[in-house]
């Protein structure tokens, strides 16, 4: 199975920019998740205010709104996409993230087979 | 956290450490045996204690000492051990007293020799081959013997035997504990990759449906697959290998049809293959090509279904790429099968006839007699140089040969519809 781990930094869009000792520390994690196999993908994510956002009403029409935004509290500062054998098991390796003043969290990605079989069978003749 | 949370948890720990764990006594007491057993022994001290008091901030540390601390009361009771007594206990009590990081700072370096010399250790040539698959998930994938013995659909008790007997074979063989260097580890890494490439294809095999432990081998193989590229980066067959397996598996959601039946390459959805995998798989093999020297048959392969992969459509497919591919395979790894493979490469590559040729070239072999690709193949290509009835004649001659009632179906339909356009 794969979980899709989140971090959510807890920080100002001025703070964004990580210490060459924290990502130094990071590397150090992804590495380890390299070196156990379990790393699929990783990214970090540039601030929520250099983004947009679409948002569509109940009719489905689109608007789009620019960077920087009022709210924000969580925001996603990156993610990790790994392969584990158990939610318990990305919830350990989560737990071992060297993080300071953040959240991680850890959320299972849907399989096919988690689909009900019209679900499946849409999917298929896509 | 409940008493069952706790054990889960305690199970994921168990997953992600033991290998290391095995690993690391192995090098201390050089018997993977007994080291499996004083990791055992930890587990056991983990699940009684970590419930009541919670788990460790540092498990593996945990688990480590706990398991040393095993092994130096072994020590003294075994005078075999005496001398190194001393030493061990000098190394329990340095680790013990050393903080988190210091602890991971000072094993980092060891844990990946350790590690790489478990998965040379459990795949050593001494053993056969089943004993060799059966070893390494136990001890690397940390899976349980009623759980290998489930995936490879065989007894428990036969599983548990092949254990016993392989680590004493390794024991009366005084196999060494240790990465083999140079032109050793060369000589040795193809039996550590057909381990890997055995346990992917036995999950590949699994029916959807089936216990989900089956289909679960293939995660353990990609897994054990990166970890020896990761741990082995320098032998371009370690990427090889996970390459081919990463794109392998990036077809594995589109080759079955909604009822099951199996779906041939050129058929497939190729919106339904997995980008990621294809992805890591064409990174894996960029890795593999750019080492030294020409690839060697896994890298071959990877090279062969990263074209399928690069294809969006299977009209795109470099046949011409995949042709040379296969004249190569054909050098280095001969076989009648690649030799059919390449005749249809040859086919796509160059018109029917060209295929057709080297089709007669291996139509007296003898393992092939029985094959029933070989007429499958053979009808194709004459269906396509508008020979009907003579493809009808090979189609029906395949059906009679596959063992599989749906091939069987299938073939016999090739067979209606080219008779019907000689017609």
């Amino acid at each position: 199975m794969r979980f899709m781990m989140f971090m959510y930094p807890e920080i100002s869009e001025e703070e964004w920019n990580p210490s060459a000792e924290d990502v130094a520390e990071m590397s150090r994690y992804n590495e380890e998740l390299r070196k156990a196999g379990m790393l699929l993908s990783l990214d970090g994510l540039h601030p929520p205010g250099e983004g947009a956002r679409v948002s569509f009403d109940s009719e489905g029409t689109s608007t789009v709104t620019d960077g920087p935004f009022a709210e924000a509290k969580e925001v996603v500062g990156g993610y990790w996409l790994i392969q584990a054998r158990s939610k318990e098991e990305a919830v350990e390796w989560a737990s071992r993230c060297p993080g300071k003043g953040c959240t991680v969290e850890v959320r299972r990605v849907f399989e096919l087979e988690d689909f009900s079989q019209d679900v499946q069978e849409a999917v298929a003749g896509a | 956290m409940s008493g069952a949370a706790t054990n889960r948890a305690i199970e994921a720990v168990w997953r992600i450490e033991s290998a290391r764990l095995v690993a690391g006594l192995a090098r201390m007491v050089r018997d993977v045996g007994l080291a499996e057993d004083l990791a055992q022994d930890a587990l056991v001290a983990a699940l009684e204690r970590w419930p009541r008091s919670g788990v460790p901030d540092n498990p593996g540390a945990w688990l480590m000492a706990t398991a040393k601390n095993r092994a130096i009361d072994l020590a003294r009771r075994q005078t075999t051990f005496e001398r190194k007594q001393e030493e061990l206990a000098r190394d329990v009590g340095m680790r013990m007293a050393m903080d988190r990081s210091e602890f991971d700072a000072a094993v980092d370096d060891e844990v990946g020799d350790d590690l790489l010399g478990l998965i040379f250790t459990c795949c050593h040539p001494v053993l056969p081959r089943e004993a060799r698959v059966a070893l390494t998930l136990r001890l690397l994938g940390g899976l349980s013997t009623p759980e290998i013995a489930r995936a490879f659909l065989v007894k428990e008790s036969t599983i548990a035997q092949r254990l016993v007997r392989a680590k004493r074979t390794l024991r009366d063989a005084n196999v060494p504990f240790e990465v083999p260097g140079g032109e050793e580890l060369a000589a040795r890494l193809p039996s550590v990759l057909e381990v890997i490439y055995l346990v992917f294809n036995e999950g590949y095999a699994a029916s959807a449906g089936e216990d989900w432990i089956r289909p679960a081998l293939c995660e353990e193989a990609l897994r054990l697959g990166r970890i020896l590229a990761a741990l082995a980066p320098d032998e371009p067959e370690a990427h090889g290998l996970i390459a081919l397996l990463e794109i392998q598996a990036s077809r594995g959601r589109a080759r079955l049809g909604p009822g099951g039946e199996p779906v041939l390459l050129l058929e497939q959805n190729r919106g339904r293959w997995d980008l990621l995998l294809i992805g890591r798989g064409l990174r894996a093999l960029e890795r593999a090509e750019a080492l030294r020297g020409p690839l060697g048959p896994y890298g071959l392969q990877a090279a062969i279904a990263a074209c399928h992969a690069r294809a969006r459509e299977a009209e795109e497919t470099d046949w011409v790429r995949i042709a040379a591919l296969y004249d190569a395979l054909a050098q280095i790894a001969p076989s009648p099968i690649v030799e059919l493979n390449r005749a249809v490469a040859v086919g796509f590559a160059f018109g029917p006839e060209s295929g057709l040729e080297l089709l007669d070239t291996i139509a007296a072999e003898p393992t092939l007699r029985e094959y029933h690709l070989l007429p499958s193949v053979r009808g194709d290509l004459l269906a396509k140089l508008g020979r009907g009835e003579e493809a009808a004649a090979e189609f029906e001659r395949a059906a009679a040969l596959t063992e599989n009632e749906r091939e069987r179906e299938l073939l016999l339909g090739r067979a209606a519809t080219a008779s019907a356009e000689r017609a």
